[in-house]
């Protein structure tokens, strides 16, 4: 039953709402403009953030990456023009009505579709995350954020098309085992695909949150592949071919493999292992004693996450987190934690459950598998944020990774 | 305090159906809809072999898109180059970004195949290596297809002009690059017979991942 409202509560919270304008208007706290006393802007064709609202993209020096602002987001859908992105070569610009799509190889019928081609095929569209292969930063200084600490990750709706429909559509060969995806950029970036994943459910996508595609996310057509390394999403997808082995591209041989501590490298490392990272509170925050909110996000290729643990003394004990639905399988997931920090220095964590039982590793549990001479790729390890008793929120630093 | 008598009785309104839960359907007119209307059937379990959608591709068409190389050597286009020939290529097309000698400036290193028969990190490396400094990941110690440098010069290289060598260029560098690794002599003649039977020492350290 729920509680039922009295009329001495309503008259409680409206008194206290008039007692909040009267100091805007007559208090110390005057605002330079009252406006309550002139009429507000008109209605425009598109809408704009508020002035006060600074959320930007942090763009790396090369200008071939930028990084979603995580500790300036709220919930789990990152706006699209705040998605992280990374090309090779450059945002190519693509006439809609130039665009093709070419499917051949083993399939019956070679086709080419149109973008209003691919939009009459039945639509479907699903939330999940793209990130980054290469998405974290090793080694880094106390005053990092967590845009840094792994900002190449983001979350959105997307609509398009199922692949296994146009693979359908094409008549596929039973016997094709691998497509490659290509894109229409100036690297003209190649990924194989094992068919596998094509046919369950990899989507070429034309729209992201209700609107088209942005140019940097791959307008006018991207392959999704829900959970899968980000590169192996082929932006300004232009060409699909079938065939019966992988290609060997540079890009999933020479590049977004993972060096192993054995001496072996793994290749067709595609799903992300579960992750998590609190963005609030982090640097540069600064915090008061009292109740703090503990917020962040956890996500995994491999599905839906199934519990996310927060740590307030550097990972000495551990306690659940609350997920906030739906719990979204291949999504950021926001969690949160009412913490009561007393002042004391401390370090805060989280440390990410997936369905599949797989547990966030420690970072040291990464360098012991992968190895001093790890690169970038497929790093999920859990980090901390270190609360000095004044309040201001670091970085928790760590011995370097080649050390 | 009287004037705001009014406004909280209808926020009391408000909120005590909002508390209710959802507000209940209108039932009269619930009724005539679903009375006045055919029974609806399932579509979405319905979908044609084929929509007809798009249209055949020429071979024309899919020969002007169907660049890629594979790593055994389908793909590979006429011509063919030397690492002598390759070289005075290499230094106009390459060398500013890859250095002189292939040995990395602002892009990576291509040239590097220390420690032999080793790859550039792991246990053997580490014996190999000591108290020494660390060797680059390079075309020499870490790309297990020689192919693979056809398909990506070919398409994406030089990256201030993808797309715009000939295949006898392509055919030049990749043989320059092999050469200067010392996988392959400076007149060996690299083309779609020779390339893919060239043995890359990284070949045997991938492993594929078990696919989900």
């Amino acid at each position: 039953m729920p509680r039922k409202i009295t009329r001495r509560d309503l008259l409680t919270s409206a008194a206290g709402a008039v007692g909040a304008a009267s100091i805007t208007t007559s208090g110390a706290h005057a605002q330079t403009t009252d406006t309550t006393k002139r009429p507000g802007a008109l209605a425009g064709e598109r809408g704009t953030r508020s002035a006060h609202e600074q959320a930007i993209r942090r763009v790396s020096t090369a200008r071939s990456s930028s990084q979603t602002p995580l500790q300036d987001l709220h919930g789990t859908i990152t706006p699209s023009d705040l998605h992280f992105e990374r090309h090779h070569a450059g945002i190519p610009t693509i006439d809609p009505d130039e665009y093709a799509l070419l499917i051949h190889g083993m399939v019956d019928r070679p086709t080419i579709l149109t973008l209003a081609d691919l939009k009459r095929f039945p639509a479907t569209s699903r939330i999940c995350f793209v990130e980054c292969s290469g998405n974290y930063l090793r080694d880094a200084g106390p005053e990092t954020k967590p845009e840094q600490v792994c900002g190449r990750t983001s979350s959105t709706e997307w609509t398009g098309v199922s692949l296994a429909t146009l693979l359908r559509e094409v008549g596929a060969g039973p016997d094709a085992t691998w497509l490659l995806a290509e894109g229409q950029d100036a690297a003209v970036m190649t990924r194989s695909v094992p068919m596998k994943k094509a046919r369950d459910d990899a989507m070429v996508v034309y729209a992201q949150n209700g609107e088209a595609l942005r140019p940097a996310q791959g307008y006018p057509a991207r392959l999704l592949l829900p959970g899968w390394e980000g590169n192996s999403n082929v932006k300004w997808l232009r060409r699909i071919e079938l065939a019966d082995r992988p290609f060997m591209t540079r890009e999933e041989t020479s590049k977004y493999t993972d060096p192993l501590a054995d001496g072996t490298a793994r290749q067709f490392s595609f799903v992300f292992d579960a992750r998590s990272i609190i963005t609030s509170p982090a640097y540069p925050e600064v915090v008061e004693p009292g109740w703090v909110e503990i917020r962040g996000l956890a996500w995994s290729g491999r599905g839906a996450i199934a519990q996310v643990d927060i740590s307030t003394d550097g990972g000495r004990s551990w306690q659940v987190a609350g997920l906030q639905g739906p719990v979204l399988p291949q999504a950021h997931i926001r969690f949160r934690y009412l913490w009561r920090w007393d002042g004391t220095a401390s370090e805060i964590m989280s440390r990410a459950v997936d369905e599949t039982g797989y547990v966030q590793p420690t970072r040291d549990a990464l360098i012991a598998a992968r190895g001093r001479r790890a690169r970038g790729y497929h790093l999920n390890p859990i980090t901390a944020w270190r609360i000095e008793p004044s309040g201001q929120v670091y970085y928790r630093e760590e011995r370097p990774w080649d050390g | 305090m009287g004037r705001l008598t009014e406004p909280v009785a209808v926020v009391a309104r408000l909120l005590t159906v909002l508390v209710a839960g959802c507000a209940a359907p209108d039932t009269d007119v619930q009724e005539t809809a679903l009375t006045s209307m055919p029974t609806p059937t399932s579509s979405s379990d319905t979908m044609p072999d084929q929509f007809g959608f798009g249209r055949p591709a020429t071979h024309e068409e899919i020969a002007a898109w169907d660049i890629d190389v594979m790593a055994d050597g389908a793909g590979l286009p006429d011509g063919e180059g030397t690492a002598e020939s390759g070289g005075p290529i290499y230094a106009r097309q390459c060398a500013a970004c890859h250095g002189t000698e292939g040995e990395g400036r602002t892009a990576a290193p291509l040239v590097g195949y220390e420690p032999e028969s080793t790859p550039p990190f792991g246990p053997r490396y580490e014996a190999w290596r000591g108290e020494g400094d660390d060797v680059p990941f390079t075309v020499g110690n870490y790309w297990p297809y020689a192919t693979t440098l056809y398909d990506y010069i070919y398409r994406a290289m030089p990256s201030s002009a993808p797309g715009s060598l000939e295949p006898d260029e392509v055919y030049s560098l990749v043989a320059w690059i092999l050469a200067e690794n010392a996988f392959i002599t400076d007149d060996a003649v690299m083309n779609a017979t020779t390339l893919p039977a060239v043995e890359m020492p990284a070949r045997e350290i991938f492993v594929p991942q078990p696919l989900p």
